[in-house]
């Protein structure tokens, strides 16, 4: 699928489909929504497994000269997908290359990011590249926030370390390999933050179980919630 | 140390292990130990606090090597009060998500629920009614009160000014108390709820804020003829843990901490949301970087959280407290019935006997809760202890596909290392305190 630059579009059929996925199950054993007040619409729509695309020039705001002095440090094809959606730019940038990218935001004078507020993973399980990794950066210069997302598959989820450009994100891709299984190349010391150094498994990933126990109350069984009736 | 004396003594045990010989430590024995070590043969000591220690400010584990009195690595270890927050919030919907988030950082509820509500308002799109943001902002800068002050009061206990930990709790709770009347909890209140608040302010609750706003001041005069003339505070706090600009930056320390090293950047003034663009304040700014600045920029920022409070309750204006969407709106606005329980019997009425549309439509709200457009957000406001962040993603679904706290607890931790290395043993625990970690909302 080369027409697919952020390898988010949906998994073929070839793909390994993550399992223990937690399928909605309706009332009654209805296999969909089993909506028949008209509540839910009438389409379900899946926009997380939806092909990421670029919104089109111009992006308004000061959201143009960002993508262009990425572009001009970097070339055309360091964006991989530029996206605006509720006033928040997001650029998807490979993960062999974010580094770079990094040291440019923080240091060109144009853009000038010297905050990396917050990095966080998400796990799309339907995409291929299922694994993504937020950046939201903050120029306090300009007073504008960007967010860079780049998606690994579990294949291979290797990620570029930004901890040399911005020290701060040392603990944020530590919690990221924890939670994700993300692997930061070039982190000085990855290994687990949250959870027990011995853990087993990653525990955010859309397929680890929340978990729990089901608990008695005055006689009645309450399953763990994961387990319980899902309406949806 | 022979076995029969290690049976006479268990708690203060020692052995050899492969890292070297451990020796178990546990209050008026430090002498003892210290002049057994052998100076020469074992000039550094690794020394653990923690998990569980008094003067950690929570679960904070700090394993620290010294060289004498000197600190000569700083290893913070967190993780310890995990529960899973961000895990659990995608199992259940959007409204019930306010009551997970506001046990993160339980010293500041108020901040993880708006922060939280600003994420889903800004996904859904819909604008709060002014009255919910004025009541938003109120209850926040009322926290943001009670949280500097349990910082004051903790930093005082850690630093032998236990007068100054009884003030702190004493006056908190006065917080604590309009708290209860307001939402009938004292934290983890999940008052703010995506579309406005839970419900209005009580009768007599703009009076209660009122008298409190009066009576601080005084508090604060207080504090300072306990601690700010105080040699041993002085000498406690001065020069101890600096971290410049530069250093903040790096690390990515927000809040009092960097404005305490000279840069005004408040999300209130800089990136202004719920209106605060509208009050008339200061954002108290030091150039001491130090634990000593700190001290100063929360009580500063008490006074001007106060100013805020009463420009606050003069724009209370009657209004609605909550969006008009019934759909987003339901579970927080419901009339507490006769039998103690939170259905109007009004609307009993209306969805049991008259409409079976309504009917419907109660059951699929309560069961699914309402949908949330796809995409993703970040939103970020001004907590007590620096930028709290949500970066939330839908899925178009009832329930929160992803939602990641940027916590600054977590963040500010980092520092550690940079604000206690090359300095004392004693000087780790006020620059650790300075910096003010609530590990509730740390490990979350």
């Amino acid at each position: 699928m080369t027409s697919d630059p952020t390898g988010t579009g949906s998994a073929g059929p070839d793909d390994v489909q993550p399992v223990g996925m937690q399928r909605s199950k309706g009332l009654f054993g209805v296999a969909d929504t089993g909506d028949t007040s008209g509540f839910g619409g009438l389409v379900q729509a899946t926009p997380s497994a939806g092909e990421i695309v670029s919104t089109p020039a111009p992006l308004g705001g000061y959201f143009d000269e960002i993508v262009g002095a990425l572009r001009e440090a970097h070339g055309d094809e360091i964006t991989r997908a530029v996206i605006v959606d509720r006033g928040e730019l997001t650029i998807h940038i490979a993960p062999d290359r974010l580094a770079e990218v990094c040291q440019t935001m923080r240091d060109d004078e144009s853009l000038r990011f010297e905050l990396c507020n917050s990095v966080s993973g998400v796990d799309y399980p339907d995409q291929r590249n299922r694994l993504h990794v937020a950046y939201h950066l903050t120029s306090m210069t300009y007073r504008r926030r960007v967010r860079l997302e780049t998606a690994v598959g579990l294949d291979n989820p290797t990620v570029q370390s930004v901890t040399a450009v911005y020290p701060t994100a040392d603990w944020q891709e530590r919690e990221a390999y924890d939670m994700f299984g993300v692997v930061f190349e070039g982190h000085p010391h990855l290994t687990r933050i949250l959870m027990p150094d011995d853990w087993e498994g990653f525990p955010q990933r859309k397929d680890y179980p929340l978990g729990g126990i089901a608990v008695e109350y005055k006689g009645a069984h309450i399953p763990p919630p994961d387990e319980r009736r899902a309406y949806k | 140390m022979t076995a029969t004396e290690n049976a006479q003594d268990a708690y203060a045990a020692e052995r050899d292990t492969t890292e070297g010989r451990v020796y178990t430590v546990t209050g008026g024995d430090w002498d003892e130990l210290v002049a057994s070590v052998d100076p020469v043969s074992e000039e550094r000591l690794i020394v653990n606090l923690g998990p569980q220690h008094p003067s950690t400010h929570g679960v904070l584990r700090l394993v620290c090597e010294l060289e004498g009195e000197t600190v000569r690595s700083v290893r913070p270890i967190v993780g310890y009060l995990h529960t899973g927050i961000e895990k659990n919030l995608e199992y259940r919907n959007w409204t019930q998500g306010t009551t997970f988030v506001t046990r993160a950082d339980y010293l500041a509820p108020i901040f993880n629920e708006t922060a939280y509500c600003l994420a889903v308002e800004k996904l859904l799109g819909v604008t709060v009614p002014r009255r919910a943001d004025v009541i938003r902002v109120i209850m926040m800068e009322l926290n943001r009160i009670s949280s500097h002050l349990v910082a004051l009061a903790t930093t005082g206990m850690e630093l032998g000014a236990l007068s100054m930990m009884i003030y702190g709790f004493r006056d908190r709770e006065k917080i604590l108390d309009i708290f209860e009347a307001v939402c009938g909890l004292r934290m983890n209140m999940a008052y703010v709820r995506p579309g406005g608040v839970a419900q209005d302010l009580p009768r007599d609750g703009v009076k209660m804020i009122r008298d409190f706003v009066e009576y601080m001041p005084q508090g604060l005069d207080d504090y300072e003829g306990l601690l700010t003339g105080n040699a041993i505070w002085q000498e406690r706090t001065q020069g101890v843990g600096y971290l410049d600009v530069s250093g903040c930056l790096a690390l990515g320390v927000t809040g009092p901490v960097l404005r305490s090293a000279g840069l005004a950047w408040d999300l209130r003034k800089t990136m202004p949301y719920c209106g605060y663009e509208e009050y008339d304040f200061e954002v108290p700014v030091h150039n001491g970087a130090d634990a000593w600045a700190r001290y100063v920029i929360r009580l500063d920022e008490i006074r001007e959280s106060l100013k805020i409070i009463s420009q606050g309750l003069d724009k209370l204006e009657p209004g609605p407290v909550m969006v008009e969407d019934k759909k987003i709106a339901w579970p927080a606005q419901l009339a507490l019935g006769a039998d103690g329980s939170g259905n109007s019997l009004n609307h009993i009425r209306h969805i049991m006997s008259q409409s079976m549309e309504a009917l419907i439509h109660h059951f699929k709200l309560v069961t699914e809760g309402f949908r949330v457009p796809a995409g993703q957000v970040y939103t970020a406001i001004e907590a007590p202890r620096g930028e709290l962040g949500i970066h939330a993603v839908s899925d178009g679904g009832t329930r929160p596909f992803r939602v990641h706290m940027r916590e600054p607890s977590f963040i500010n931790l980092q520092s550690i290392p940079a604000l206690a290395e090359g300095g004392l043993l004693a000087d780790v625990i006020a620059g650790g305190a300075s910096l003010d970690p609530v590990m509730g909302g740390c490990d979350r």
